[in-house]
C-alpha cells in the first residue's frame, strides 16, 4: 500500500512518518512537496506534524491554502484513508476536512511526554483493525493541541461516532488529570462524518519501534492497510 | 581618518592593537576596516585570552576525524559514520533578551553542526541562573527555557540532555550554551575552506538587517544588560528547517566546496576564516547581499549578525544546480563574491573598493595576551574553612535534610523544563531525558548508538577550579559511562568573568589545565568548543564554569541502562567511601554555606569506576546504574528509586564508620561514585569484577516494597520523597 506524506515547508514529523512506514510497516512511501497537485498515486495520505509556515498566523491556517491541499480535499471525498497527526491535525480543521479547532494549550505552554489514549470509534480505516476500548501509549508534543467544538457540536460528534480517540490515564479512564492539554472531553482524535478522515495530536509515527519506548503506533498505521487489501481486491474484480 | 578614543572603544580595539593593525597593514584603516579588525580582534572572535592556554588541551586520539578549528569537531562511529559536536555559549545575549538569546543561541549551534555536512540530531543545553526564588530569575529561566523549547522544537530537533545549575553569583550574568550533535558519512564531511580561485561565494538564507551588529563584540566586555540593550538578534527557526534541509540538499550536488556559518560578526567573520582556513582571499561585494533595510552602508552589511545565513563555496559549474535547490526551498541565494589568490579579503561596493585587508591579519595576527594569574585571597580563604565547624546531623533531622535536598532546585526533577522540550522528534530517543545519567539515542540502520551529556558543578569551580575542571569532565564522562556508553569526545565551553582581572585569569588557566589532565587520563579528547569571558557585572565575576559536553558511544544501543531501579535487586556503592561536605549541595542548602574543599578525585581510580560501569552493563550485571553527585549518597538512592517506582531498605552503618560523621556519610560529595543496582544472581559477578578493577565496592542493601528506608535513620513512603522531589523546580 503506497502512503503519500504531504510535506509543507515547516514540515518536521515527514521524515518520521517515512521511517515509521518503510521501517515500522514496511510499505512505500513518499514525500509529496506541497505544491503537487495530484495525489491519486497514493493508497493513503499522511499530513504529519511540524511548524508548516513557521505557524504564521495560527497553527496550519497558511498551509490549508497550499495546492495540495485541494488534491487532499479530492481524495478525502473520493473516501481515501486520510491521517493528519498533530500539525496535520491542525490543517486538516483549517481546511474544514475535519470538525472543531485547537488552541493553545491550557497549561500555555509546550508539552512533550508519553500519554494513554483510548480508541473510541473503529468505523474508520485508522482504526478498524482495533477493538474498541483498546489502549495505546503515544508521544504528544505540541503547544496548541487543545481540541476544541461547542457543546452543540460536541454532541453531534458523539452521536455521528465522530471522536476516534481520548487522553485516558494507564486504566483507561478518561480522568482530567490525563488530559494534557485542556481538551474538550478529553478528545484527542476525531473523524469526518463518513470517517476516511481522521486527524489526532498524538504521534502514532513516532510509536512504531520498542527500542524508542513503544509501538503501539504501528496499530493505527497498520489497521488502513486492511482497506489497501479490499481496495486491491476491489481493483482485481474489475 | 580621525581616530578617537570614542570609536575605538565602539570597536572595541585598545590604541595598543590600533597600532599593531597599522603597522601590519602599513597604513591607516578606513571605517569599514576599522570595524572588520574590532570584530575579529574581539575576545569572542580572536580568543586574544584562550587561545595560548587552549593549546594545552588534547585533541587528538584514534577516533577524532575533526579536532577544534572547523565548524564542529567529528568523532568517528564505525560503519563509515562520525558523529559531530559542537557547544556554544550565548550568554550575552541571553541576560538581555533571554528568550531570544537562547533561541539564537540553539540556532547558532544547529547551523555549525549542519555547516559540517552533518544532519544534527540532538540538542543539550547547560544553564546557569541566580536563585529562582527571586523574580527577575524566574523571568531568565521561563524565558530561556521557552526559548530554546521555541527554536529547537520548530526545527524538529530533539532536546534530550543538559543541566541546570542555580547560584547567586550567576544573578546578572545567566548563562545558556547550547550543544548539538549530529551525524555523517564520514566521506561526505564538509570543511569550511575556500579553495580553488574562481569559485563562487554564494550568501543562502534571511536578508540581511541591521540587527547583532557588534554582537561579537558586545559579548566581550562586561556587563551586558546595561550596555548593549538592542544589539540581540531574532530567531527564525521556520527559515532554519528550510535552510537546514535545503544545505544538506545542496551539498549531495558535489558541488559545494565549502560552507561556513553566518555567526558572530557575520560576513566578516565567515568569509575571513573561510579564506584563512583555505589558504586563499575572498572578493566581496556587498552590494549583490539582499537586505532587509534600506540604506545599509557596507560597514553594516559586513558586521551585520542577522541569523539563519549561510556562505557557500560553490564551483561555478555548478551553481545552477545549487541556486535551483535553494529556489526548491524558496531561499534567497545570491553570489556575492569569488575566490581569489593572494590572501586578501576585498570588499566591494557595487565595484568600488571599500575594504581591502589581509586575511592573515584579520585572523592568525590578532594579538594574544598572557595574562598575571593570581588566587584570590578571598576563594583561597573560603576553601580553608574548617567543616568540622559545623554541627553534625541527628538521625531526628535526616528526613527533613533529606526533603530539603529533593527539593533544591540543583537537585529537583527536571521534568518541568524538559516536558516542554519535544524530545522525541526523529524517532531516535531510547533513553529520555530524566531516565538514565544520559541522553541514549540510536543511529537508525546501525547496531551502535549514542549517549550525550553535559555538566560542570560550578560550586567545585569557584572554590578550586582547578579540580573543579577536573570533576567536569570526570562527571560528565562518568554520567556517560552509567547508561553503557564509552566517552568517545568532548566539546567545551569555558565561561568566565573579566581575563584582564588577576584572579580570573587565574581560574581560566587552572580550569584548562584541570580539564586537560582529567581528558588526559581519561582518555577523551576535545574536538570543539567555545570561549565567553566577560561574563560579569560591576566587577562581579561568575564562578568559574568550564562546561564540559560529552559524547560516547554504545556498541550495542539495546545494551544500556537507566538510572531508576527495576524491580528486586541488590545496590552497591562503586568507589570511594568516604566523602566531604566541602562545595556540598548540603552544606549551602542546610547550612547556608559555600565553603570548603570540593572533594578529591582520583583521576585513575575514575577511569576504572567508568569502565567497570560499562562492562557491568555490557555484560547485563548492572539493572541500573546512577552517578553519586550533588546531594551525596542518599539522594543518589532517593532519586534511583523515585525515578525506577520501586522503594528500597538500605544500610550506612559500615560507611559510618569510615566518614565518622553522619552529615558526611548520608549527604557529602565525592568524585568517582556510582550506584549500580545488580540481579541477584549476579551479586558474586560485580565483587569479582569490582576486584579486577581495583575499585572498593560496598554493599548498600536491596530494592522492593513502597518504602524509603535507611536502617535506624529514615522510613518513610517512597511517594512522599518523590512528591517533593517532583515539586522543587515548579514551586517558585
Amino acid at each position: 500500500m503506497r502512503f503519500g506524506i504531504v510535506t509543507f515547508p515547516g514540515s518536521n514529523g515527514d521524515h518520521d512518518a517515512l521511517m515509521a512506514v518503510r521501517l515500522g510497516l514496511g510499505q512505500p512511501a513518499e514525500l509529496v512537496w506541497h505544491t503537487e497537485t495530484d495525489l491519486s498515486n497514493y493508497d493513503c495520505i499522511v499530513i504529519p506534524g511540524g511548524f508548516s509556515y513557521g505557524d504564521y498566523l495560527r497553527a496550519g491556517a497558511i498551509a490549508r491554502f497550499a495546492p495540495v491541499m485541494q488534491a487532499v480535499a479530492r481524495e478525502a471525498e473520493a473516501g481515501k484513508p486520510v491521517l493528519g497527526i498533530c500539525n496535520g491535525f491542525q490543517i486538516l480543521t483549517e481546511a474544514h476536512l475535519l470538525p472543531g479547532a485547537l488552541l493553545r494549550n491550557a497549561s500555555l505552554e509546550f508539552v512533550c511526554d508519553w500519554v494513554w489514549v483510548r480508541v473510541e470509534q473503529t468505523r474508520t480505516p485508522w482504526t478498524t483493525q482495533l477493538a474498541p476500548g483498546t489502549l495505546l501509549r503515544l508521544p504528544i508534543a505540541h503547544g496548541e493541541g487543545r481540541y476544541y467544538v461547542d457543546e452543540k457540536t460536541l454532541a453531534e460528534l458523539e452521536r455521528a461516532g465522530q471522536i476516534v480517540f481520548r487522553y485516558v490515564d494507564a486504566k483507561g479512564n478518561a480522568t482530567p488529570e490525563a488530559n494534557p492539554n485542556g481538551s474538550v472531553a478529553n478528545i484527542a482524535g476525531v473523524c469526518n462524518v463518513r470517517g476516511n478522515v481522521v486527524g489526532l495530536m498524538p504521534h502514532p509515527e513516532r510509536a512504531f519501534d520498542r527500542l524508542i519506548g513503544g509501538d503501539d503506533g504501528l496499530q493505527i498505521l497498520a489497521s488502513v492497510l486492511a482497506v489497501g487489501l479490499e481496495v486491491v481486491r476491489g481493483r482485481g474484480g474489475h | 581618518m580621525p581616530v578617537t578614543p570614542e570609536l575605538l572603544r565602539e570597536v572595541a580595539l585598545t590604541e595598543d592593537e590600533y597600532r599593531r593593525a597599522v603597522e601590519l597593514l602599513g597604513r591607516e584603516p578606513n571605517l569599514v576596516e576599522l570595524g572588520m579588525i574590532g570584530a575579529l580582534w574581539s575576545e569572542h572572535c580572536g580568543y586574544k585570552h584562550s587561545r595560548p592556554l587552549l593549546r594545552r588541551l588534547p585533541t587528538s586520539g584514534p577516533q577524532v576525524v575533526q579536532g577544534p578549528g572547523e565548524n564542529a569537531g567529528a568523532v568517528d562511529l564505525g560503519d563509515g559514520l562520525v558523529v559531530v559536536l559542537k557547544i556554544e555559549s550565548h550568554n550575552h545575549p541571553s541576560a538581555v533578551e533571554p528568550f531570544q538569546g537562547a533561541a539564537t543561541g540553539v540556532g547558532g549551534i544547529v547551523r555549525d553542526i549542519f555547516a559540517m555536512g552533518a544532519r544534527p540530531i540532538a540538542l543539550a543545553d547547560s544553564l546557569r541562573f541566580g536563585p529562582l526564588e527571586e523574580s527577575r530569575q524566574q523571568y531568565l529561566y521561563h524565558g530561556v527555557v521557552g526559548g530554546i523549547g521555541w527554536y529547537g522544537n520548530c526545527l524538529g530537533i530533539p532536546t534530550v540532555a543538559g543541566d541546570v545549575f542555580f547560584l547567586p553569583e550567576y544573578r546578572q550574568n545567566p548563562l545558556v550554551n547550547a550543544m548539538c550533535v549530529g551525524i555523517a558519512e564520514r566521506s561526505a564531511l564538509v570543511r569550511a575552506r575556500a579553495s580553488g580561485p574562481g569559485n563562487l561565494v554564494v550568501l543562502v538564507g534571511a536578508d540581511t538587517g541591521r540587527d547583532g551588529i557588534h554582537g561579537a563584540t558586545f559579548a566581550s566586555v562586561e556587563d551586558p544588560e546595561r550596555s548593549h540593550r538592542g544589539v540581540v538578534q531574532v530567531g527564525n527557526p521556520f527559515l532554519e528547517k528550510l535552510l537546514l534541509e535545503a544545505c544538506l540538499e545542496v551539498l549531495q550536488t558535489g558541488a559545494v566546496v565549502a560552507m561556513q556559518d553566518l555567526g558572530a560578526a557575520g560576513l566578516t567573520s565567515a568569509s575571513a576564516e573561510l579564506a584563512a582556513r583555505g589558504g586563499t582571499g575572498i572578493e566581496l561585494d556587498v552590494a549583490a547581499v539582499p537586505r532587509r533595510e534600506t540604506g545599509m552602508t557596507p560597514y553594516e552589511v559586513m558586521l551585520s549578525e542577522s541569523q539563519e545565513r549561510m556562505l557557500l563555496v560553490v564551483r561555478p559549474e555548478g551553481l545552477e544546480r545549487v541556486l535551483e535547490i535553494f529556489r526548491h526551498w524558496e531561499l534567497p541565494a545570491v553570489v556575492i563574491g569569488r575566490v581569489t589568490d593572494g590572501g586578501m579579503l576585498r570588499v566591494l561596493d557595487a565595484g568600488s573598493l571599500v575594504a581591502e585587508l589581509p586575511v592573515r591579519l584579520l585572523t592568525e595576527a590578532c594579538p594574544t595576551y598572557i595574562r598575571e594569574a593570581i588566587e584570590s585571597e578571598a576563594i583561597r580563604a573560603r576553601r580553608a574553612f574548617d567543616l568540622e565547624t559545623v554541627p553534625d546531623l541527628s538521625a531526628n533531622d535526616v528526613l527533613r535534610a533529606l526533603l530539603t535536598l529533593l527539593h533544591s532546585p540543583n537537585i529537583a526533577s527536571r521534568r518541568p523544563i524538559y516536558r516542554t522540550y519535544d524530545h522525541t522528534i526523529l524517532t531516535n530517543t531510547v533513553l529520555l531525558p530524566g531516565q538514565g545519567d544520559a541522553a541514549v539515542l540510536r543511529v537508525k540502520g546501525h547496531r551502535f548508538g549514542i549517549a550525550l551529556k553535559t555538566d560542570c558543578n560550578p560550586r567545585y569551580c569557584l572554590l578550586e577550579p582547578r579540580l573543579g575542571a577536573q570533576h567536569a569532565v570526570a562527571e560528565a564522562t562518568r554520567n556517560v559511562s552509567c547508561v553503557g556508553a564509552e566517552p568517545l569526545a568532548i566539546t567545551d565551553c569555558l565561561n568566565f568573568g573579566n581575563p584582564e582581572r588577576p584572579e580570573v585569569y587565574y581560574e581560566l588557566v587552572q580550569a584548562i589545565e584541570g580539564m586537560a589532565e582529567a581528558c588526559t587520563v581519561l582518555g577523551v579528547p576535545v574536538v570543539s568548543g567555545n570561549v565567553s569571558l566577560y561574563n560579569e557585572t560591576e566587577g562581579r565575576s561568575i564562578p568559574p564554569t568550564p562546561v564540559v559536553g560529552v559524547v560516547g558511544k554504545l556498541n550495542d544501543v539495546r545494551r544500556h541502562v537507566g538510572l531508576g531501579f527495576t524491580g528486586e535487586g541488590k545496590v552497591f556503592l562503586l568507589g570511594p567511601q568516604n566523602a566531604t561536605l566541602g562545595a556540598s549541595e548540603y552544606l549551602a542548602q542546610l547550612h547556608g554555606i559555600v565553603a570548603g574543599a570540593p572533594p578529591e578525585l582520583d583521576l585513575e581510580l575514575e577511569r576504572r569506576v567508568q569502565a567497570l560501569v560499562r562492562e557491568a552493563i555490557q555484560r547485563g550485571i548492572a539493572l541500573a546504574a546512577h552517578d553519586c553527585s550533588e546531594g551525596g549518597l542518599v539522594v543518589a538512592l532517593a532519586e534511583s528509586c523515585i525515578v525506577g517506582g520501586i522503594g528500597g531498605r538500605f544500610r550506612v552503618d559500615e560507611l559510618v564508620a569510615v566518614n565518622g560523621r553522619l552529615d558526611r556519610t548520608l549527604f557529602g560529595e565525592a568524585g568517582s561514585r556510582i550506584i549500580v543496582q545488580v540481579a541477584p544472581s549476579a551479586e558474586g559477578a560485580v565483587l569479582t569484577l569490582a576486584h579486577a578493577y581495583g575499585v572498593p565496592i560496598c554493599e548498600l542493601g536491596h530494592t522492593g516494597g513502597d518504602r524509603f528506608i535507611v536502617e535506624g535513620i529514615v522510613d518513610c513512603p517512597l511517594d512522599d520523597l518523590a512528591a517533593i522531589w517532583r515539586d522543587g523546580l515548579r514551586a517558585e
